[in-house]
């Protein structure tokens, strides 16, 4: 065979790419959660610079997460709904917590800034379920002295995608509302009354920002990121509070992580005068089986994450967990996964 | 004629006889092999659409267990928290956004195309065409990409005016009634509109093009206006092809996933309105697949989509007898 140019150049394209790929094969792949996205994604740039290692890390949402972690094609999901221990054995996998955050309520509504309007569970219960549909009716306006609130009517948006952010925002409606947990209840992909469906939460504040007189949840880091108009809440306690990450964590202090199996907490709706009623926790997930250089990879980046990338994390207001529970986390790992 | 063939026939030597092809030893003539060749591979096109089709079926099987043929045809629930889920929203959003596009889609195109093949003058004809087939290029996703962040919250400025001029018209009124959301079941039916708008104006277009110009030249010497001739002569005579450019782009409307997606709002619910969300049987595989965790949910969908295979199969069914009955008659020849 008479070796042309063609032929060379194309033995060199071939050879370039198969290295190439061995080269990208050394990474971590994970998908899952939108709500912990800006906080891998954070994290794993500078996990890059560092060690040299990818973390491709796909937000598809927390149903997808889980999907794709009992199918065994990612080395880890993410989920904001954590699974029961029941399930975790049965699926042979293993959940700790990452960081924790909240969500709120953002909306379009002309006039109204961001922070102007004040809600409580059982409003947005009643705004969700479509029994409130113009921004002026009574039971909004008791809550807003003195706001003028327009004659629009409400555009309900939503996830159209699975999602741990659904599961942590219906959770908190069933405990407010009777009827939201016997009609509805709460899971990542639920039966959305009323609503548009946007996909992840940046679809949700992108059809938010489009349609006049909408109002639907987002992760707290979305509000940062683009500036959302948010509202204050009365907590439990009859507190009126804005989400922070003080609010985040004053949740959090009302459980102890050590104690649940498998790290399994719910953080809404927690007693205290300063605790954000809609908090929540994201979990990682990952197969017990898998082998175990994928499994210590992962290990390693969050392990890292937890001692080098707080400061990261609470810019976007991602709350770090405390000591206590990363030295549990550790133990957890060693005693299941022997690393 | 014939006596000359004849006489050209006589002056050939005789036909030499192709030797039977089989088990000749190892030099199979071309031709043979190609023929074999060409059955094998209709044989495999056949054979993957049944395997397509009896995976899906197979697959359906939990859900078809569970709810039965109508009581999934006929539920309006979708719910996975108690896991009870029917098809009837998405069916009817499948069938009336293509129903959307084909009633936009379908006048147009027929515009189109008399207007290039009668009515333009000769140097506009070729940059139309082209740009007509420009916009079968364009992918899906874009298409859904300019739906959601151009076409919506252009539309959104319309639907106002929608809303109480059509949407006060006594009986049909309550079509045309809703919030200015931009996204929706007219979105994604006018979205869908544009997309298979090259597909029936193409076809249309080069029919009346190919029709005889002694059948046209006729009319318009007997007086007839241009829409007389295209109603008259360039309707009948094309009116096979016509019909199959018709069915052609009502099938890529029902199939259509990513567009559909963007805009028609992802909401499983029913609604008498056009302005407000809804969701079609593609729209809603996208859109849960990847994160149906249980069974029942994932075979729910998948009998979703066996459903999808069955509308479109009567579709085609439809657009056979229609297009059988349509060469019968008398009249034109395509």
């Amino acid at each position: 065979m008479v070796t042309t140019m063609k032929t060379r150049l194309a033995a060199a394209a071939i050879a370039a790419t198969l290295g190439a790929s061995a080269h990208a094969a050394q990474g971590i792949t994970g998908a899952g959660s939108t709500w912990v996205y800006p906080l891998v994604a954070k994290w794993a740039a500078v996990y890059a610079k560092n060690t040299g290692i990818q973390v491709n890390y796909q937000a598809i949402g927390s149903g997808g997460g889980i999907a794709q972690i009992e199918a065994g094609t990612v080395a880890f999901g993410a989920s904001d709904k954590p699974l029961l221990p029941a399930d975790l054995a049965k699926h042979g996998l293993i959940q700790f917590p990452t960081a924790i955050a909240g969500e709120d309520l953002v909306y379009n509504v002309p006039g109204l800034k961001a922070g102007e309007l004040i809600v409580n569970g059982p409003l947005i219960a009643d705004i969700f379920m479509g029994k409130i549909t113009k921004w002026n009716d009574p039971r909004i306006a008791r809550l807003n002295p003195g706001v003028a609130l327009p004659d629009l009517g409400i555009t309900v948006v939503h996830r159209s995608d699975g999602s741990g952010t659904t599961f942590t925002f219906a959770n908190y409606l069933s405990k407010v509302s009777p009827e939201w947990q016997a009609k509805i209840g709460a899971d990542t992909s639920i039966d959305w009354p009323v609503g548009v469906g946007g996909k992840g939460n940046a679809g949700v504040a992108s059809y938010v920002q489009r349609i006049k007189g909408s109002v639907g949840y987002v992760e707290y880091a979305y509000i940062l990121e683009n500036h959302m108009a948010y509202a204050r809440m009365f907590n439990g306690a009859g507190k009126l509070l804005s989400p922070s990450l003080q609010g985040f964590q004053a949740a959090a202090a009302n459980v102890d992580f050590t104690k649940a199996k498998d790290f399994y907490v719910i953080l809404t709706d927690q007693p205290g005068a300063a605790s954000w009623p809609i908090s929540g926790c994201t979990w990682q997930i990952l197969r017990k089986n898998a082998p175990r250089a994928s499994n210590a990879a992962v290990v390693k980046f969050f392990m890292w994450g937890f001692e080098h990338g707080q400061a990261q994390a609470r810019a976007i207001a991602f709350g770090p967990l405390p000591p206590s529970t990363v030295h549990a986390i550790k133990v957890y790992l060693q005693s299941n996964l022997g690393i | 004629m014939d006596s000359s063939e004849a006489a050209v026939e006589s002056k050939l030597p005789p036909a030499i006889e192709e030797p039977a092809a089989a088990g000749r030893g190892l030099s199979l003539p071309a031709d043979f092999l190609f023929h074999k060749l060409a059955v094998f591979m209709a044989a495999v096109v056949g054979a993957t659409l049944v395997a397509a089709v009896a995976a899906i079926g197979y697959d359906s099987l939990p859900a078809i267990k569970v709810f039965g043929v109508l009581g999934f045809l006929e539920s309006r629930r979708w719910d996975p928290v108690s896991q009870q889920f029917g098809a009837y929203p998405f069916i009817v959003g499948t069938l009336v956004s293509s129903a959307i596009a084909m009633l936009l889609a379908v006048p147009v195109s027929f515009g189109v195309a008399v207007f290039i093949s009668e009515l333009a003058p000769g140097w506009i004809k070729q940059p139309i065409s082209a740009a007509i087939e420009m916009l079968a290029a364009v992918p899906s996703i874009v298409y859904g990409l300019w739906g959601l962040l151009v076409f919506a919250p252009a539309f959104a400025n319309l639907e106002p005016w929608i809303n109480d001029h059509l949407g006060a018209i006594w009986g049909v009124g309550a079509l045309f009634r809703g919030p200015p959301m931009g996204i929706g079941m007219l979105a994604a039916g006018i979205v869908l509109a544009i997309m298979i708008l090259p597909y029936i104006a193409s076809i249309m277009r080069d029919v009346f093009v190919a029709t005889p110009a002694r059948l046209k030249e006729s009319a318009y010497a007997m007086g007839a206006t241009t829409w007389e001739v295209a109603r008259r002569i360039l309707l009948p005579y094309t009116r096979t092809a016509v019909t199959g450019g018709i069915f052609l782009g009502l099938g890529r409307a029902l199939g259509e996933t990513m567009a559909v997606t963007f805009v028609i709002g992802n909401s499983n619910n029913l609604s008498r309105s056009l302005l407000m969300p809804g969701a079609s049987i593609p729209s809603v595989i996208a859109n849960e697949f990847t994160e149906a965790t249980s069974k029942l949910y994932v075979s729910s969908l998948i009998y979703l989509g066996l459903v999808l295979i069955a509308i479109t199969l009567v579709v085609q069914i439809l657009a056979v007898f229609l297009l059988g009955s349509l060469r019968r008659a008398p009249g034109g020849t395509r």
